[in-house]
């Protein structure tokens, strides 16, 4: 080492550097390409030893088997209908939640503010055995109605409506706007809807946005909670479908087992592939900034 | 409206210099009866379903916890602390304690220390390093549910990727997901691949903040490289380390997806943590709501406990914060 001139050592530091770089992304990268070579292999090419990467004759048909060994269709429609709804429910609650606890009077504000950092200490674990019997019984009983709520979209839902963490990220977010921007508002007569349409929504979009995205991401892959209150493939997302192909194909199935995770994860990686540092960026800016 | 464009520092000081309770001061024409009909207005969407759905099933949580609650005939009993005196007793809960602590430590160091070691590599100025940055960050996004099962096959003992790696350096597999010594390791290893890229991306944003002038007047004061990581460096990092710490720790607790689909909490329940016992007294063959409540609860407690311990030491580093 003490032979090389400091321009020397700089020059091995900076391929040791890119060498490690590259080593680190291919083995995160690798349980993805695998994902999608095991798709498109044979039952026999699956135990060819060693491996073929690139599969000599890409078995395309695992992809026509899985779709239809299980009603993948079926579970993109509720995966998508779930993620939008639980999407703009959690939305609308946070945004007008966040902006009353900013800019409404009201006697005790800060005590509801208490309330609801409160809410974001109970983890979902406690309160999914109780709620799985609410949506059985109590709820039929409480309404009069002739069906549970149990395999239903608003059972899947309805319980993730509400948002503790979105409230408190976005009330950081109104928190900080310019207050004499608001204030320009209020002395032009603007009223609270309007200020909150016109002036604090397109103001704190960076942070609307962000947390958008989080909440997507969020009942896009969401698994306990669905797998609970769901029981026939007609209401099941991708995620717990999925499971159904894994469980039901067994161990050995890999290729159409892989092709059927692909769905799961493909389209993810293709928005991501687009937007990869809007969402890094959203996705790490409530640890960074909130 | 337009001219709103003030760069992040500004809002910073705007919203620590102005209290929180502002809008009292201002003299108006009295419009407070408006204020409190909409505040009510908006509150009740938020506040009705985390009543309905969080709060409400908590409290009703506690009441189950000492009851035993039979699915036959929906009858309910009281049997006081019986829950508790039943799985704190059985060597099973004991296990499953271990194994949380197992996995919570084996997780958090691999993912803080691997997380921050690729944040000192990325930040040096290299090329390609965002879409290493993005490789790296990818496997966050995606659903544990199906990593858990894309991993299933590398850890496959005979035609995994795994099996084959070790095969070129003549090294025999082990049966991963079906030896109760190898499970852990294996979900932990799933674990930390899939979070380590939201650990370093948070680590490397908190080094980028770090001033450069520190690092100038550490060597000139003569410190080497390893000095200055840990006279500089270490220090700096010391508020988003917390949080990594904190939200990794409480993300591990909750951890679900990834036993379910990779082990089922076996074999011979050397993968059950505490979520996955809640979830099998509750909805497994047992359908024991009464010592689920009772198991959730004490969840609930060790949650409370880390959540308290995070508060207590925030406030005594907020001078950290660039």
């Amino acid at each position: 080492m003490a032979s090389f001139t400091p321009k020397q050592q700089q020059i091995v530091g900076k391929t040791a550097a890119y060498a490690t770089m590259a080593f680190i992304a291919l083995v995160i990268a690798v349980p993805m390409l695998w994902m999608l070579s095991g798709s498109l292999k044979t039952y026999a090419q699956i135990y060819t030893f060693p491996p073929e990467w690139i599969p000599s004759n890409p078995q395309w048909v695992n992809y026509k088997e899985a779709w239809q060994s299980v009603p993948f269709g079926r579970f993109y429609l509720n995966t998508i209908i779930i993620t939008i709804a639980g999407t703009t429910l959690q939305l609308i609650c946070g945004i007008l939640c966040a902006y009353a606890l900013s800019f409404l009077r009201f006697p005790f504000r800060g005590g509801f503010m208490i309330l609801v950092l409160a809410a974001l200490m109970i983890p979902g674990e406690i309160t999914i055995l109780p709620n799985y019997l609410f949506l059985g019984n109590t709820v039929r009983d409480w309404f009069g109605l002739e069906e549970n709520w149990i395999n239903t979209y608003q059972g899947i839902v309805l319980p993730g409506a509400a948002t503790a963490f979105g409230t408190f990220l976005m009330r950081q977010g109104f928190m900080g706007l310019p207050r004499d921007v608001l204030d320009a508002a209020k002395m032009d007569g603007a009223g609270h809807l309007r200020t909150l349409r016109d002036v604090v929504l397109p103001m704190a979009k960076p942070i609307v946005v962000t947390f958008a995205m989080i909440s997507a991401v969020n009942k896009w892959n969401d698994y306990l909670w669905p797998m609970i209150v769901t029981n026939t493939n007609e209401m099941r997302p991708l995620t717990v479908g999925l499971t159904f192909l894994f469980d039901a194909e067994g161990q050995n199935n890999w290729g159409v087992i892989m092709a059927g995770t692909a769905f799961v994860i493909v389209p993810l990686l293709i928005i991501f592939m687009f937007a990869q540092r809007f969402i890094i960026e959203g996705l790490t800016s409530g640890a960074t900034k909130g | 409206m337009a001219e709103t464009t003030a760069s992040p520092g500004d809002i910073q000081v705007t919203a620590s210099s102005v209290p929180d309770n502002v809008t009292w001061v201002k003299p108006r024409i009295n419009p407070f009866t408006r204020d409190w009909v909409l505040f009510i207005l908006f509150m009740f969407p938020n506040m009705f379903f985390l009543t309905l759905f969080t709060f409400w099933p908590a409290i009703k949580n506690i009441r189950m916890s000492f009851q035993r609650i039979s699915l036959l005939n929906s009858s309910t009993k009281w049997v006081g602390l019986d829950n508790y005196r039943y799985i704190f007793e059985h060597p099973t809960f004991q296990q499953v304690l271990r194994n949380t602590l197992y996995f919570t430590v084996g997780t958090l160091l691999g993912t803080l220390v691997l997380g921050l070691a690729i944040a000192l590599l990325l930040n040096q100025k290299l090329r390609f390093r965002n879409g290493a940055r993005a490789i790296i960050f990818a496997p966050y996004l995606l659903s544990g549910a199906a990593i858990g099962i894309v991993w299933s096959y590398i850890f496959d003992p005979r035609y995994g990727l795994l099996a084959q790696v070790l095969g070129w350096v003549n090294i025999g597999s082990p049966d991963w997901l079906n030896r109760p010594e190898w499970a852990m390791p294996a979900i932990i290893i799933v674990y930390v691949w899939k979070n380590v890229g939201f650990a370093a991306t948070i680590f490397l944003a908190g080094l980028q903040a770090i001033p450069k002038d520190l690092y100038e007047a550490a060597k000139l004061d003569g410190a080497n490289v390893w000095w200055r990581f840990r006279s500089v460096t270490l220090p700096m990092l010391s508020p988003i380390s917390f949080f990594l710490l904190v939200t990794t720790v409480l993300g591990t607790f909750q951890a679900f997806d990834i036993q379910r689909v990779m082990t089922k909490g076996g074999p011979a329940y050397s993968t059950t943590t505490l979520v996955y016992y809640v979830y099998e007294q509750g909805f497994g063959q047992a359908a024991n709501y009464g010592r689920a409540a009772a198991a959730a609860l004490t969840l609930f407690a060790a949650m409370l406990v880390i959540t308290i311990i995070q508060f207590r030491a925030s406030r005594n580093q907020v001078h950290y914060d660039g």
